[in-house]
C-alpha cells in the first residue's frame, strides 16, 4: 500500500530522473516554451557550440516585445526588431517550431500553449517567464526560470530543482455574480501576502475552484507567482478534458481517451498531507482592486485605502506612506472615490475571450468615460511601446502594480476585466455588481 | 563562473520589502546583450530621476555606499519577473552578495547561476544590520560562505543558504557540465517515460492551420 500522495508529489515523481543525496533532483522537461527575450540563453548555446537536445519539445513564440500597432514585419524599434529576428533565426537553426508573427496562432505564450493543446495535464513545463505558472490550470507542473536555466533546458531537456514545500489553497462555496477568478487570486494574495507562498508549489482546490472555467483557472494559476509560489495547479477534471479535446497538439481519438484515463489519476489522494493549508470562503470574496505598489495591497472595492497615521508599526507606516504617495492617493480615501485616466484589458492574465466577454457584459449599451486599450498582448511590462504616462492612473487587468511597471510613474490598479469595464463607464474605481443588475454576467 | 568564498566590503542598506525585479532593472534595459554591461541599469529609476540625474538621497548614491559590493535588503527581495537581467545588473554593478530575510525563488535560482550570493537572515538580524550600517556607513562587512557568517561591527550573524547553492558558489560550478555526466540516466529515463506516458508527446500538427 502506497502512502497517500498529493498531486504535486505525483507530478514530481513522474519527472524525477535523479535525486542526489544533497536533495537536488534532476527533472525531465516535457515542454519548453521560448520567446524573443530568451536571446541570452541562445547566446550561451552559441558560445558553447552546442545544439538543442529536444527541438520537438521546444516551442517558440515572439510575444513580450511585439508592438500592438503598426506593420508587424517592419518593427520600428531596432532593438525589438533584432530580438524578433533572433528568435526566428534561432528557431530555424535549431529546428524549433515557431509561431511567427504572420502565424494566426501567434499570441502570448501563456495563451498559445493551452489554446494549441501543447499544455496538457501531467506535463512539466518551463519557460523563461515567471507567469509560466499559468499552465498549471490544466494540471501541469509549470514554472518560470531564468536565462541560465533556459540554456540548461535547451541543452539537456532537464532542470535541477529542490523539492518545494506543498501548499493547498482551498476555496469553497459560491462566488457571487461579478466576482471572478481575478478576485479570488487577489483575495488569496491579500490574505497570505506577496511572499506568502515563497518556496511552495500550490494546489488550488475546493468547489469554487472546480466551478471555474479553464480561462478562469488560467487567470488564477497565472497569479500564483504574485504570492511568491513556484507554481500553482488545479487537478484536471471533466472541464479540463472537454477543453483539450480536439486541440491541435493534444492526443486524438483513442489516444485521447487513453490519455484521459491516465490524467484522471492526477488528483490528490484523500488523506494526503500538505506542508501548509489555507482556506477561503468564496461567498466572502467581493470584487477586489489594488491600491498600492504590490499585489498584496488589495482590498474589496467598498473599502478605503489605509491611513499610515493609524498604523502602529513604523516600517509598515512608512511603506504605506510611500505607496500612497507614489499612487497619488490621500490616506484613508474610499476606493470608489478614485478617478482613473485610462483602462487596459489584456496581458497573459486576462486577455482570453472569456475575459473580453465579461467586460462586454458590463460595457454593452454604455459609454466609456476614459480612453482604453484592449489587446491580446502589450502593456504588461511597458516594453512593447504601449505605456501609461507618468502620473496617469490606469485600471488594468494585468498582474503587477509595481512602480513603473506600465511605464515610468504609471499608477496601476489591478482588477478583473469586469471591474475594469466598470471603471471605464464610471470614470472611477467602481463596484461592478450594481452595473450587472438585470444583466447576464 | 567566479567562486565565492569570503568577501569584505561596504554594505548598502535598502530597507524596502518586496523589492521586485522590475525595480532592480526596468524592462526597457533588458533588450541589450550581456556584453554591453548591465551595471548602469541597476535600480535605475530609483537611482536616477526622469532627467537622468542622480537622486542624491538614494542610499546607493551616497558616498560610503556608492560602489558597495553587498546589499542588505528587505523581505521578498527580487520577487516578480524571472528576468535574469536583475542579477546581471547587480553583478555588473559590483554586488556579490545580497543579505535579506527572504528572496523570490526564481531570483535566488538566477543568482546562484551567476555567482551572486543570497544570504538569508532573520527579520530581526536584517533590521539590526541595517541599523548598524545607518550609524556606521563606512563599516566593512565580512561575509564568509564557508562559515555561513556575517561579521558586522562587533557582532556575528549566521545566515542560511541552500547547501547545494552554497557548494556551487564555493566551487564556481557549471550546471551544464554536471548534468552531462548524467547522460545515461537521462536517456534511460526518456525511453521508459515514453512507454509510461505515451500521451506526453506533442501530436505534430500542421505547420500552419489548414495546410
Amino acid at each position: 500500500m502506497n502512502d497517500p500522495r498529493t498531486l504535486i508529489d505525483k507530478l514530481w515523481a513522474a519527472h524525477e530522473i535523479v535525486r542526489r543525496e544533497d536533495g537536488e533532483s534532476l527533472l525531465w522537461v516535457d515542454r519548453h516554451y521560448v520567446h524573443e527575450g530568451s536571446f541570452h540563453a541562445f547566446s550561451r548555446l552559441a558560445e558553447r557550440g552546442t545544439g538543442v537536445a529536444e527541438p520537438g519539445l521546444t516551442f517558440a513564440v515572439a510575444d513580450h516585445y511585439v508592438p500592438t500597432r503598426g506593420p508587424r514585419h517592419h518593427i520600428a524599434n531596432p532593438e525589438i526588431a533584432r530580438m524578433v529576428r533572433q528568435i526566428e533565426e534561432n528557431a530555424a537553426k535549431h529546428g524549433i517550431r515557431l509561431f511567427g508573427l504572420d502565424d494566426p496562432r501567434q499570441g502570448i505564450v501563456h495563451v498559445v500553449g493551452p489554446e494549441q493543446g501543447l499544455t496538457l495535464p501531467g506535463l512539466l513545463i518551463v519557460c523563461g517567464d515567471s507567469h509560466t505558472s499559468t499552465h498549471g490550470a490544466l494540471g501541469a507542473y509549470a514554472f518560470g526560470i531564468g536565462a541560465s536555466e533556459v540554456a540548461h533546458v535547451l541543452i539537456t531537456q532537464t532542470i535541477w530543482q529542490r523539492r518545494p514545500k506543498t501548499m493547498r489553497i482551498t476555496v469553497d462555496g459560491h462566488a457571487a455574480p461579478g466576482v471572478a477568478a481575478k478576485d479570488i487570486a487577489l483575495a488569496i494574495i491579500a490574505h497570505i501576502g506577496a511572499g506568502g507562498a515563497t518556496g511552495c508549489a500550490v494546489e488550488y482546490a475546493g468547489s469554487a475552484i472546480k466551478a471555474l472555467s479553464i480561462e478562469g483557472r488560467l487567470t488564477l494559476c497565472n497569479m500564483s507567482i504574485e504570492a511568491g509560489a513556484r507554481c500553482g495547479m488545479i487537478a484536471p477534471d471533466d472541464v479540463t478534458f472537454a477543453y483539450l479535446k480536439n486541440r491541435p497538439y493534444a492526443p486524438r481519438g483513442a489516444d485521447f481517451d487513453r490519455a484521459v484515463e491516465a490524467w484522471s489519476a492526477l488528483t490528490t489522494d484523500g488523506d494526503a498531507r500538505f506542508d501548509r493549508e489555507v482556506s477561503l470562503a468564496a461567498a466572502r470574496i467581493a470584487p477586489i482592486v489594488t491600491w498600492g505598489t504590490s499585489p498584496e495591497d488589495a482590498l474589496p472595492i467598498d473599502a478605503s485605502v489605509p491611513d499610515p497615521a493609524r498604523e502602529p508599526d513604523e516600517a509598515r507606516a512608512r511603506y504605506l506612506r510611500e505607496a500612497l504617495d507614489y499612487m497619488g492617493i490621500a490616506p484613508g480615501r474610499k476606493l470608489t472615490e478614485i478617478a482613473v485616466d485610462r483602462v487596459f484589458i489584456g496581458s497573459c492574465t486576462n486577455s482570453r475571450i472569456e475575459d473580453l466577454r465579461a467586460a462586454a457584459a458590463v460595457l454593452a449599451g454604455r459609454t466609456s468615460k476614459v480612453p482604453g486599450l484592449v489587446s491580446a498582448g502589450s502593456m504588461c511590462v511597458g516594453m512593447n511601446g504601449d505605456l501609461v504616462a507618468p502620473g496617469e492612473r490606469c485600471a488594468s487587468t494585468t498582474n503587477r502594480n509595481f512602480r513603473g511597471r506600465q511605464g515610468p510613474g504609471a499608477r496601476t490598479h489591478l482588477m478583473s476585466p469586469a471591474m475594469v469595464a466598470a471603471a471605464a463607464v464610471t470614470g472611477r474605481l467602481s463596484d461592478v455588481r450594481p452595473l450587472l443588475a438585470g444583466r447576464k454576467a | 563562473m567566479d567562486k565565492f568564498t569570503r568577501l569584505t566590503a561596504t554594505a548598502c542598506p535598502l530597507d524596502v520589502a518586496n523589492l521586485n525585479t522590475d525595480q532592480i532593472i526596468p524592462a526597457r534595459f533588458l533588450k541589450r546583450p550581456r556584453a554591453s554591461g548591465f551595471g548602469e541599469a541597476l535600480l535605475h529609476d530609483l537611482r536616477f530621476d526622469a532627467e537622468g540625474r542622480e537622486r542624491p538621497d538614494f542610499a546607493l548614491n551616497r558616498p560610503p555606499w556608492r560602489g558597495a559590493r553587498i546589499i542588505v535588503g528587505g523581505r521578498n527581495f527580487g520577487c516578480g519577473s524571472s528576468r535574469e537581467g536583475a542579477v546581471y545588473a547587480l553583478y555588473d554593478y559590483g554586488i556579490r552578495c545580497v543579505i535579506a530575510p527572504s528572496f523570490g525563488d526564481i531570483f535566488s535560482g538566477n543568482a546562484v547561476q551567476n555567482g551572486l550570493l543570497t544570504a538569508v537572515v532573520s527579520d530581526g538580524d536584517a533590521a539590526e544590520i541595517m541599523a548598524t550600517l545607518a550609524h556606521a556607513p563606512e563599516l566593512a562587512v565580512t561575509v564568509d560562505l564557508e562559515q555561513q557568517t556575517i561579521l558586522c561591527g562587533n557582532r556575528s550573524y549566521r545566515f542560511a543558504i541552500d547547501p547545494v547553492c552554497r557548494h556551487r558558489l564555493l566551487e564556481g560550478l557549471d550546471d551544464i557540465a554536471l548534468t552531462k555526466s548524467y547522460r545515461d540516466r537521462i536517456s534511460a529515463f526518456k525511453a521508459s517515460d515514453q512507454r509510461r506516458r505515451p500521451w506526453a508527446a506533442p501530436v505534430l500538427g500542421p505547420a500552419v492551420p489548414g495546410s
